[in-house]
């Protein structure tokens, strides 16, 4: 089965050729944006923007899972840490939003450069538990750090002005500029996932020797991919934090790494699209069965359960088999 | 439009005898746990306080349609934001209700504030909602930090207690749980030994007790809640501290906490309440219908906030004739409160409700009559001392 | 009277000595995960759902039949034991053949389940299970007092323990468990019938959980989220050990339960963490861990 995938990837890679993008993904990308140009007239746009923001943290996840092989069981690190530090500049600094944002996902980058600089040294689940261990420790700060306002955390952030201009306190022109960001970081992991970088990625993460023994320096890739991996997540949790004016413990803890695995299994790891559908799976059902309580962890579970024993292509993996087309 | 509004109205008026609303339908959101630390002290019981309320208040006969929903927070202040904010702007909810966890109101407070609606605070500990946190579209009815710390403090100092160690979570909640409660005791008298914080959640606070017990402070203050608070309860038990003449000072803990701890665990323990079911004949009758409506479980203060908290509102709209923040806001506020479980109070300029506090006793299982008999009333708090003086807050709706 | 570090000794070694109760929960909870890592393959993410069981039916067997605690210490571990064997049976079995991650993945949503269905039960307040009668009490050490109960859990998280160790190590069903990690191929044409060892084997690492929650109910309050965030730590103290090391899950069991005792005493505020602030530093010098062989 993660045969097939990866030779429909070998062909659709050769059909894109030097156009880029092959038409079928041309067409589902420029569904998606119509679909989400219109979705705040329909639904409520707080909501889709969350949708929105976990999609683009979903597919950064994917990123290094699908593409890169590495299974981080604490990107909530990098999420929480740029959502902190993006509250952070827009609310005591006073940056505007563009700024505050750019901020958080500095901050995210680096803190993936160290931690991912030391985890990559490990693999497997050594791998896993590295980085979670890392994750624990950044939660640990998030509590005691005099600026992150422990378990209340940063409230009440200003959405500000956007370069100081437009007003972003209406909830629809903040959509636009929300959508903006996120579309612009689904292009950007597209663009990843097809370059020759990402080719060599592929070939890492199905067989390390022989990319070793071809002369690729495994650990610089590892290390690329992890950092920008952990970049866009910050580029997400920082959105995030803009979107709710609030950054909070709950987006540094370790049911947040869960979570966005969840999402990237139910949707399909590796595959362009199953992430933005996990993620929109997911963040929906949070919402519309808030009301069952104790019975969400119980959904999310069997989601968990039935994923991973019948689908474990996950539901874009599965559709892609069935048309027999690389989504 | 609004004025052949007001012209039907008048004439329904005239053509009932007794003065009937111009239809006005709310929208109240109860939002708590639901499953987690705070479910059972808040829960599905607040929703069943707020029914009772507009059952009570006899909404329907009056005109007003009453609608309640629910929703569960998870504790966490991201998740309440997010529920307010799509009640506010999509599903047309006018007052949220209860809302435990500090953090979590905070969160609501604001957003209510941004909304021009109405939030009616049971559930949440901090004396910042209606301090420096104030909003003129909250009222905070229950309980607060202060009114906790100070009901304990000065009660244990007074009998004796006057030399303290604290069992901190190490958590906001926790620290101005400590540093309230440190001021109090320093101001009545008493001295402060030391303080251990703990990580939160915690298991195991069998080394922390020792530090605490090594203290040799007469009274170990707990400044933590939920589980966190019985689980130490229960280890200082084991541990000897209570037999070995140390007292425990719980500064927030809630009746469901107790019958979960059970009685011979529990006994002796002093804590601060605003309501126990069993005070008066009005309360009993009030809390007999309530288990009957609740699997039996008697009601928390948080409930009776609720329940009290609804009621009040419920009055004001009618009051008001309308259901404008504003305009309800102001008849809550000008309004003495009534009703059977605080009794007479008031809302104040900054949001607080006043009414009398307790501080009781966790009895014995040989006092014990039967099931959820457990407090026994050390002292009644009368509302004037039981709460912040208006002027202390820094509540910048004070002038 | 001399002071190390400004602590009194006498509280130092009371401090170590809770440190040492604590870890035989810890021991007691990753020797079973050790043992499953070792020979499934399989990181249970149930584990800490599976204590919490442990827990709440030794509650369940005094509350609704009656059976004291010394029944439950017997009956509670086989039946949970049961339920996992049942659980191995239906699904984890179907993942031996793929990557970790997916045996984590559906431990981690089978965990998600279980809790959530005893909170949507029970609550989360937590229900109440006393001491049994023969074990109240405690003994004044002159440094500290402690409770009789405290001493018996130690002793039998040390004699489990122990008893596990030997097994697996030195005698002959040990030796098949321990061949068949090696090599399940060969082992099952000698005619042994290496699934049902797999089988038994997450029973007993279940059981094994369950056993730590039956000694814990006294103690801890009987909660459904009582494993969930003891089980990243426990994690951490099988990686640490080095995964699927029997003895390394035993001897760091032990010891980072006095390192986090010590922590208590020095830093408080950093007891929750130190242990993961170990675990990356392990990882990162020593990969396999303290006790594991480099693969």
């Amino acid at each position: 089965m993660a045969a097939d995938i990866e030779t429909l990837d070998k062909q659709s890679a050769t059909k894109a050729g030097a156009a880029g993008m092959p038409r079928l993904h041309q067409v589902i990308f420029a569904a998606l944006l119509a679909l989400a140009l219109a979705a705040p007239f329909m639904l409520y746009p707080v909501f889709v923007m969350k949708v929105l923001c976990f999609v683009l943290f979903a597919c950064a996840f994917n990123l290094l899972l699908g593409f890169g092989g590495l299974l981080s069981f604490g990107h909530a690190a990098y999420f929480g840490s740029a959502s902190y530090v993006a509250a952070h500049a827009a609310k005591v600094w006073g940056l505007t939003p563009e700024l505050a944002i750019l901020c958080g996902t500095a901050a995210a980058a680096a803190l993936g450069f160290v931690f991912g600089g030391l985890a990559i040294r490990r693999a497997g689940i050594y791998f896993a538990m590295v980085t979670l261990a890392f994750a624990q420790m950044v939660y640990f700060f998030a509590l005691q750090a005099p600026f992150t306002g422990g378990e209340d955390g940063i409230q009440a952030v200003p959405r500000g002005d956007l370069l100081g201009i437009i007003s972003l306190r209406s909830d629809l022109t903040l959509y636009f500029f929300v959508l903006a960001i996120v579309f612009t970081g689904l292009l950007l992991i597209y663009r990843i996932v097809h370059s020759p970088f990402g080719q060599v990625l592929k070939a890492i993460r199905d067989n390390e020797p022989r990319a070793v023994s071809l002369g690729y320096r495994v650990n610089r890739y590892k290390l690329a991919i992890f950092v920008l991996s952990a970049t866009l997540a910050g580029l997400a949790g920082s959105t995030k934090a803009l979107v709710f004016q609030l950054a909070s413990l709950t987006d540094v803890h370790w049911t947040m790494s869960g979570e966005v695995v969840l999402m990237t299994l139910l949707g399909g790891m590796g595959t362009v699209f199953g992430p933005i559908v996990g993620a929109a799976a997911i963040v929906t059902m949070q919402n519309y069965l808030a009301g069952f309580g104790a019975w969400v962890t119980v959904i999310q579970g069997t989601i968990f359960v039935i994923g991973v024993l019948l689908f474990r292509e996950g539901i874009v993996g599965v559709l892609s088999r069935w048309l027999k087309k690389s989504l | 439009m609004r004025k052949a509004k007001l012209l039907l109205a008048s004439v329904a008026a005239i053509l009932v005898a007794t003065p009937v609303l111009a239809d006005v339908s709310v929208k109240i959101g109860v939002m708590n746990d639901r499953s987690g630390t705070y479910a059972d002290l808040s829960g599905e019981g607040s929703v069943v306080a707020a029914r009772m309320a507009v059952e009570d208040f006899g909404a329907a006969d009056k005109g007003i349609d009453v609608t309640i929903v629910s929703a569960d927070h998870q504790n966490k202040p991201d998740i309440a934001s997010n529920l307010a904010r799509q009640w506010y702007d999509a599903e047309g909810v006018d007052v949220i209700a209860d809302v435990p966890t500090s953090s979590a109101a905070l969160a609501v407070n604001d957003i209510t504030r941004e909304k021009n609606k109405i939030f009616l605070v049971s559930g949440a500990a901090t004396s910042d909602l209606t301090g420096k946190s104030c909003s003129p579209n909250t009222v905070h009815w229950t309980y607060d930090t202060w009114s906790l710390a100070h009901g304990t403090g000065q009660a244990m100092v007074e009998t004796g207690g006057d030399s303290w160690f604290f069992l901190t979570a190490d958590y906001a909640f926790g620290h101005a749980l400590e540093r309230d409660t440190s001021e109090v005791v320093k101001d009545s008298g008493g001295e402060v030994l030391g303080a251990v914080r703990h990580p939160f959640p915690g298991q195991d606070f069998s080394s922390f007790l020792l530090q605490a017990q090594a203290s040799g402070a007469k009274v170990i203050g707990l400044a933590n809640a939920g589980a966190d608070t019985t689980n130490a309860i229960k280890q200082a038990r084991e541990f000897g501290i209570t037999q070995g003449g140390q007292s425990l000072a719980g500064l927030l803990i809630f009746i469901t906490d107790v019958h979960a701890l059970g009685l011979d665990t529990a006994q002796g323990l002093v804590l601060t309440e605003a309501f126990y079911w069993d005070l008066n004949d009005q309360t009993r009758d009030w809390a007999q219908r309530f288990a009957e409506a609740h699997n039996g479980s008697m009601p928390t203060m948080v409930h009776a906030g609720v329940y009290a908290s609804v009621l009040h509102y419920l009055k004001a709209v009618e009051a008001a004739d309308s259901k404008d923040a504003e305009a309800v806001m102001a008849k809550m506020k000008e309004m003495p409160s009534e009703d059977p479980l605080f009794g007479t109070g008031e809302v104040r300029q900054d949001g607080r409700h006043v009414h009398d506090m307790y501080l009781f006793q966790v009895k014995s299982p040989d006092e014990s009559k039967g099931e959820w008999d457990y407090y026994k009333t050390l002292a009644i708090i009368a509302a004037e001392r039981a709460f912040r003086p208006l002027g202390e807050g820094e509540c910048p709706l004070v002038q | 009277m001399f002071e190390l570090l400004g602590i009194p000794p006498q509280a130092l070694f009371g401090q170590l000595l809770l440190g040492l109760i604590n870890g035989s929960f810890y021991a007691l909870l990753s020797l079973g995960l050790a043992v499953i890592f070792g020979l499934l393959n399989i990181i249970n993410f149930t584990h800490g759902a599976q204590y919490m069981m442990g827990a709440f039916v030794a509650w369940m067997l005094l509350h609704y039949l009656g059976i004291g605690y010394w029944w439950a210490l017997v009956i509670v571990p086989v039946a949970v034991g049961l339920t996992g064997i049942v659980l191995e049976r239906l699904m984890i079995s179907r993942l031996y053949h793929l990557d970790h991650l997916y045996g984590l993945l559906l431990t981690f949503g089978l965990a998600l389940i279980i809790q959530g269905l005893f909170r949507n039960q029970y609550g989360i307040s937590g229900e109440a299970y006393s001491i049994p009668s023969q074990l109240v009490g405690a003994q004044n050490l002159g440094f500290m007092f402690l409770p009789n109960y405290r001493l018996w859990v130690i002793a039998v998280s040390a004699a489990v323990c122990l008893g596990t160790w030997f097994v697996i190590e030195k005698t002959r069903l040990g030796a098949y468990l321990r061949a068949a990690t090696e090599n399940p191929v060969l082992v099952g044409a000698f005619g042994i019938n290496v699934p049902r060892l797999v089988t038994l084997t997450y029973g007993f690492g279940v059981g094994l959980a369950a056993l730590a929650g039956v000694l814990a109910a006294p103690i801890y309050s009987v909660n459904p989220n009582m494993g969930a965030d003891l089980i990243i730590v426990v994690f951490a103290v099988v990686v640490i050990g080095g995964m699927g090391s029997i003895l390394g899950a035993i001897v760091t069991g032990f010891g980072l339960g006095l390192i986090e005792g010590l922590t208590r005493v020095f830093y408080p505020e950093g007891s929750a963490v130190v242990i993961f602030v170990i675990m990356a530093i392990v990882l990162l010098v020593k990969p396999a861990g303290l006790f594991g062989r480099t693969a």
